[in-house]
Formats: C-alpha cells, structure tokens, sequence
C-alpha cells in the first residue's frame, strides 16, 4: 500500500551527530510503510520558505512509528529545520520515491556505497537486508565517521577517508579495491555526482548491476512539475523526452539508465 | 449558496481552478485531493511534439515564492490525447488544455487535434518566459498577440483563453489586443521573470539563468494587473499569482476576476484547491452572500 500525504508530524529528538550535521526523529505513520531509499519532503518552520526539502530517509521503525532522517544543513531551509526540538512540529510530504530494490540482492555479495551526507539512506538499505554478504564501503571527509557505528550492527564496514585521518585515503572505490576479497555483485549507493559517476564506470566495466540514488532541487516531489529531472538512455515514461522524473521514477535508478 | 461561474458559455461548479504546469495533468495530484471537487483542471502545456525541456536546476525557493525554468517539458499531443485527457475522464470536471509552441503553425496543430476532443476550454500560453522561442514572443508584442489569437480563433472548436504574461510595460494592451482579436476569455499572470545567483559558486542557480518568478511574492502585482485589465476590458478574466487561501481567491475575484487558479502552492499544500474551495463557501454563507458571481469586480 502507498502511503502518500502531506501531514503534521512531532519531532520526537533532534541533535547534532556531526559538525552541520542533524539527526531528526518524527512520529509518523509513515513509517510502517517506508521503503530503504525513498524520502520525505520536510517543509522549514517559516512563512517565507514554501518549498519542501527533500530529505532521504535513514531508517524507519513501524513499531515506535518513528522515521529517522540524518540530514546535512545546505542553506537557509535546513537551518531553519535545525533549530526544531522534540515536541515541535514538522510539516512533511511522504513517502516519495521508488526506494532500492533489495529484493534483487538476494544470495548475492551485496556491496552499500555512501559518500558524505549520501550515507544516511544506505543504513536503512543495509538494515533492511538479511542477508550475510553485505559490505558498507563509507566515505567522510576526515574521521568524524558519522553513523558509522550504526552500520556495524547489519554490514561489514569499510571506510575512506578524504584526508587520509581515518581508513583508507581516498573515496569509496579507492576502499572497494584495496579490498581484494570483496567481490561486488549488486551495488546499491548514494552521495555526490562525482562518486555515483565513478560507480556507474565501475558497474560498466565490470560489469555489475549497480543502483544510484540521484538528487537534485525539487519543487512539488510528486511528478508535477518537472522541476527534478535526470538524462536517461531510453524515452522516459512520462515526457518520451529522455529527461525522468527523479521524484517519482527514481529517486534510485539501475545506473545504466541514467547519463549522468 | 451559489458557487457556480460561467466563462464563455462553460459552467463551472465553483472559480477555483489549477494553474497550468503546477498540476501536472491531475494525476499526481488526485492521491491528494478529488478532482471532481475542482472547477476546473487547467493541464501542463502540451506542444505538438515532445519537448525535452531546460538543463536541470531548473527550480530554486526565493523569499515567498520559487523560481522555475522547466522549459515546457511534455509529452506532445499524442501522448496527451491518450493518456492525460483519458485520465481526465474518470472525472466530472471541466478540462482546460494549455497549449504552447514555438510557432504559430505549432500552435494551430495542438489547438487542431483538440478540435475532436471533449475538452471544455483551450489556454494558449504566449506567455511562458523559459523558452526561447515562440510563447513570450507572441505574448509581449501587441499585433503579434492579435494576429495569433485571430488565427487560433478561426480553427478552434473550443472557447479560447490567451494567457498573458506580466513582463511587459502596460498589461492593459495585451488584453485588449486579445479582445480585439475574438478571445473568449484572458488568463493572467504567468510568472514574472527573475534571477538568482550563487554567490559561493559565482554562478546562476538556474541553469536557464533566469526563471519565473511565482507564489505569494508575486500576488499584489498579480492582483493589480487583474484589476486593470477588468477595467479595460469585457471578456472574462481567470485571476492568478501567488494565490493561498481563499482570502487571496477572493481579493482576485473582487479586483474582476471570474475565476482563479492556484499555482505554485499546490506544491506547499496539496490540499490547498478544495481547501480553497472550502474557504469561498464559508466566505459565502458568513458574509449572507447568495452567489460568489456578486462578488466579481466588486471593488471599483
């Protein structure tokens, strides 16, 4: 069943997990319904600001009706979702997009990339699979490692690191191949273009499947207005134009779809 | 209580409409709200081909409003004839079809394979900033607004609406430009034109540079040019810019339009056109109002 509204929901807690970096908590619903992958449109506490913020989902728990989402402030919206504490309320618009497809990685050696604040929604996909062959390649900056102790409890984890303080120097490809004995099957990532770009090479190359979650700004987040399109190989679905929509088609496509 | 409008000899149950290329073709939008409680559904703009659209960003907020810079992304009149307007059927709802194109030729195919349609209305967009060529250019130069409007007139089968565009010196001129030429009713305002850069990037937001400026930044301007163009012209207007609540429908209406539609804040609050909806009759049974027809250009 879709879960598909726009609603007021109760921050349950917010706090700074890292430097500009917030993780929040809202009572919703929604959360029995949450699939790995897909995300919520939070609109910021101000008259002024009219447009949702797209923000993936890290986790979700039907039981306590919670969603948890770990976001990075970008500007003024996010800021403004910062300063929110437990008992306030948050304007949301979920669920939105498709999610990864975990039941593809069945019995297969399942390979999770996140890079920066594209590391929140891989913990869900690593969480939601049970499975015994999954590895969780992280990518920081430097080693504030955020979340990735979380990570510990469902995946192997592997870390990079920018400046070299912590793990491996580099990105998440540089720690996929310094480890020999991991052979990727299926990989499911999410992070910034230049990372996904480098994914979508390697998948080609070696060929693997690999799913990318995409973002880019977004105004409605339910197909409307076309604001958030991705270049596609083929005829997109709904415009036959090769330009897809990210909110509704994706935000997660097959990287061979997509010309990014 | 009476709700009801008429424009061009279409009834609509209540002035509340969408503004095209906010409500897609109604189908995003239906897990949210019942069409039929709508006045009526105005689609995206539908050309005689596929348009791919602009390079993405293509949206960015600004205070109180959005910039957009789509660039008339849609999926042509087939696909629109088959899929959108069949969609549409499942619904009791009257269905303006908004049409653009880049030449006058493009404009009378769209308006064309409409012909045969059971649609209510056709919107023709002169108005639209974001492309390059055709749309604005018919809607920012008075004879050549004339001689469009005439020329779809003669070939089309439904009554006609010419959307105008607020970037130009004196709105009052394209109206009556449209007028002149047969047009059954105007619809206005498109978005304003605007910019915004990225001080950090030192670069535009949008890669089109620049983009359409609407929500409720825009609507005092929006109402202004509604209240003009009523004073100088007699066809009926369809009001928008920025529009909320039914406050703001409403402040349209009294400055002479016959209906409204709302736009960029379907995307805040997707319930906000029924909710409007809501609003007006309430407005209507507080104020002892029998009809909101009274309402319409009620302040001279």
């Amino acid at each position: 069943m879709d879960y598909r509204k726009k609603e007021t929901t109760v921050v349950v807690s917010q706090e700074e997990i890292s430097d500009g970096i917030f993780d929040l908590r809202v009572k919703t619903e929604a959360a029995g319904y949450a699939k790995p992958g897909q995300f919520v449109g939070l609109f910021p506490p101000s008259d002024g600001h009219l447009l949702m913020r797209p923000i993936s989902i890290c986790e979700s728990d039907a039981e306590s009706k919670t969603l948890r989402m770990v976001y990075r402030i970008a500007g003024d919206g996010t800021k403004l979702l910062s300063g929110l504490k437990a008992g306030d309320n948050v304007e949301m618009l979920s669920l939105l997009g498709n999610g990864f497809p975990t039941g593809e990685a069945v019995g297969k050696c399942i390979v999770l990339m996140g890079g920066g604040i594209g590391i929140p929604p891989m913990l869900g996909v690593s969480k939601s699979l049970q499975e015994e062959n999954v590895h969780a390649f992280l990518g920081y900056r430097n080693k504030d490692t955020f979340l990735s102790e979380d990570f510990r409890k469902y995946a192997n984890v592997h870390i990079a690191s920018e400046d070299g303080s912590i793990g491996v120097k580099g990105n998440v490809l540089d720690a996929l191949t310094a480890e020999s004995e991991v052979k990727p099957e299926i990989i499911m990532a999410c992070g910034p273009m230049p990372m996904l770009r480098a994914i979508k090479k390697y998948a080609e190359e070696n060929q693997i499947i690999a799913y990318i979650s995409l973002e880019e700004r977004m105004a409605c987040g339910v197909g409307a207005c076309l604001g958030c399109v991705a270049k596609t190989v083929n005829k997109d679905a709904h415009s036959h134009v090769n330009n897809t929509r990210i909110c509704t088609e994706g935000p997660v496509f097959d990287a061979r779809e997509v010309e990014i | 209580m009476d709700t009801r409008v008429t424009i061009a000899g279409v009834e609509f149950k209540n002035p509340v409409m969408t503004a095209s290329g906010t409500f897609g073709s109604g189908m995003e939008y239906s897990d949210f709200v019942d069409l039929n409680r709508l006045g009526a559904v105005v689609t995206k703009g539908v050309a005689n081909v596929p348009w791919p659209g602009n390079p993405t960003p293509r949206v960015t907020e600004t205070p109180s409003g959005m910039l957009n810079a789509i660039g008339l992304q849609n999926p042509g009149i087939d696909v629109f004839i088959e899929r959108d307007l069949e969609f549409l059927r499942n619904y009791d709802v009257p269905v303006i079809v908004n049409v653009c194109g880049k030449s006058v030729e493009d404009y009378l195919t769209v308006v064309e394979r409409l012909a045969d349609t059971d649609v209510s209305m056709l919107e023709i967009n002169v108005s639209c900033p974001n492309v390059k060529e055709g749309a604005i250019a018919f809607g920012q130069n008075k004879d050549a607004l004339f001689d469009i409007t005439k020329r779809i007139k003669e070939i089309a089968k439904q009554p006609v609406i010419m959307k105008l565009s607020p970037n130009v010196t004196d709105i009052t001129e394209m109206a009556r430009a449209a007028e002149a030429a047969g047009a059954d009713a105007i619809s206005l305002i498109n978005t304003i034109t605007g910019m915004k850069i990225d001080i950090k990037r030192r670069s535009f937001v949008l890669a089109n540079k620049t983009g359409g400026l609407s929500g409720p930044a825009i609507r005092p301007v929006a109402v202004r040019m509604v209240y003009q163009c009523a004073n100088a012209v007699k066809i009926p207007i369809i009001g928008m810019g920025g529009i909320a609540s039914a406050e703001d429908a409403l402040e349209f209406i009294m400055a002479g339009a016959t209906a409204v539609s709302v736009g960029a804040y379907n995307f805040v609050n997707p319930y906000s056109t029924v909710e409007i909806v809501e609003g007006i009759e309430k407005y209507l049974s507080e104020t002892g109002t029998q009809s909101v027809r009274e309402l319409i250009g009620c302040v001279k």
